[in-house]
């Protein structure tokens, strides 16, 4: 809904001061680029290398050549993915697929990253390894909000965690745990 | 930025026809059958062409001399008929050559022969056949015959017009021009219609596997037309690759028929058609290809498009 994919049934869904589901076409490609996406799935171009899947976000955010052949590099190397630049999806694993998809999310410099159940496809390895990655991401001032039901992935981040049932706030903590 | 969006979704169309191989061979297969029907329905209204002026140069009219009419009023005649813009030519048979045509007409029958010989002289007149460039002129030429003096009046050389003979052979002939003429435009359309639908099908199957990856691209925020550009670029492709190969196709194809259907069509031969012809042919096959694998492409992503 944040991303204007779907409609709410009652009630509005903002963005800073905006309300998003009043946008226009071109105006909610605009507001899309500036929020970083990370889906369950990994959601990666199939066809296209881990390089080229990155670039195809900077490409879409109207980006130069240059600066696509600055900041691709840069943002492999936060993830750790540098040496499978040029490898297809297809030939990486789980954890590897969803780091890509985290660069791709940060690499257009976005106001706020969603990531949807970013570890539930992931061994608990792997788990650990994109729990660090967000916290260096939150470090660096991105705001990330991260949906998850893994307990040990709210209880190692330790930051404000907000409760949802039934599609209602129930609980919001500062500095909260994982409570049932 | 537009020459370099521009640049981007040419590169990102090749490397998807590239890479997307095993979807890339299955639409270059189906193309290359549209192509294939392109192809047919223009050698089909060649050869119909073809023939049509070949049934037509067959129709003439025969004016029929009197014995008595002198030479130099039937070639005066002849040039008369040569002035009118309907006629194709006009052929003058003098008396000498009509008996020797008689005669070799008859060759097998004796007694004919031997009536010719018994008279003294030759009974058949001299004729000019003419032959129209459209059987729909022949009425006009019959009007111009009757208004001039050699049909009626003193000077009258002419016996008969054996036009009112062929008049219904004429008509026919014309309305059977006419309908094929128009049924071949009727299946042309048709024919196109339907493998523009095909190609549209499998290619839209094509894109439905691109489903989820469109998806992401708007979710990520590309333009439309940059999520759709490569699309086009790689269906049109699809169109390129088909009509190169279906030109080259059409060489051995019309090696093999052409001498074998040649007989049926008064001797036209598809081979010969197709040298001659290859620029256009090429051309048509070419545009016709890329036209349809950009379009059914549009189409098909246009549907995933929608907010």
């Amino acid at each position: 809904m944040l991303l204007a994919e779907e409609c709410p049934t009652g009630g509005s869904v903002y963005f800073e001061s905006t309300d998003i589901h009043k946008l226009k076409k071109g105006e909610i490609n605009k507001l899309r680029r500036r929020i970083g996406t990370i889906f369950q799935d990994f959601r990666l171009l199939p066809y296209k290398t881990v390089f080229e899947n990155i670039a195809f976000a900077m490409e879409a955010a109207g980006r130069t050549d240059e600066e696509i052949a600055g900041d691709v590099p840069y943002v492999l190397e936060l993830v750790d993915l540098t040496h499978k630049a040029y490898n297809f999806p297809r030939e990486l694993s789980g954890g590897e697929k969803q780091r890509v998809a985290i660069a791709r999310a940060i690499v257009n410099r976005p106001d706020v990253i969603v990531a949807d159940e970013p570890t539930g496809n992931l061994d608990p390895i792997n788990t650990f390894d994109i729990v660090q990655i967000f916290k260096k991401i939150n470090d660096l001032g991105t705001t990330v909000i991260l949906t998850t039901h893994n307990k040990g992935v709210v209880e190692e981040i330790g930051r404000r965690v907000v409760t949802m049932e039934d599609g209602k706030i129930v609980r919001d903590d500062p500095g909260g745990k994982y409570v049932l | 930025m537009i020459w370099i969006n521009f640049k981007r979704i040419l590169h990102s169309g090749f490397v998807n026809f590239w890479r997307n191989g095993v979807v890339s061979i299955s639409a270059v297969l189906v193309m290359i059958i549209t192509l294939f029907i392109i192809s047919g329905v223009l050698f089909t209204s060649a050869l119909l062409d073809h023939t049509l002026i070949s049934l037509q140069q067959k129709v003439d009219v025969n004016i029929n001399m009197l014995t008595t009419a002198p030479e130099q009023d039937i070639l005066k005649l002849k040039e008369d008929l040569e002035k009118l813009p309907e006629i194709e030519n006009v052929e003058y048979v003098s008396r000498d050559t009509a008996l020797e045509n008689y005669r070799e007409r008859h060759k097998d029958d004796e007694k004919i022969l031997a009536a010719l010989d018994e008279l003294n002289e030759n009974p058949l007149g001299a004729a000019l056949n003419v032959r129209a460039k459209d059987p729909s002129y022949y009425e006009n030429i019959q009007n111009f015959l009757n208004e001039n003096q050699a049909v009626s009046g003193q000077g009258a050389i002419i016996e008969n017009i054996n036009f009112a003979q062929k008049k219904e052979a004429i008509e026919k002939l014309r309305k059977i021009i006419d309908a094929g003429k128009q049924f071949g435009l009727i299946i042309t359309i048709v024919f196109v219609i339907l493998s523009i639908l095909i190609t549209l099908n499998t290619i839209r199957l094509a894109i439905f596997i691109s489903k989820e990856e469109i998806r992401l691209m708007t979710l990520v925020g590309a333009e439309q037309s940059y999520i759709s550009g490569p699309f086009v670029v790689t269906g049109a492709l699809y169109g390129i690759v088909s009509a190169i190969l279906v030109l080259i196709m059409l060489y051995p194809i019309t090696f093999w028929i052409g001498p074998r259907i040649s007989p049926i069509f008064f001797d036209m031969n598809v081979f010969g058609y197709y040298l001659s012809n290859f620029g256009q042919m090429f051309l048509i096959i070419f545009f016709a290809g890329i036209f349809i694998g950009a379009i059914s492409s549009f189409l098909a992503i246009n549907r995933y498009l929608r907010k």
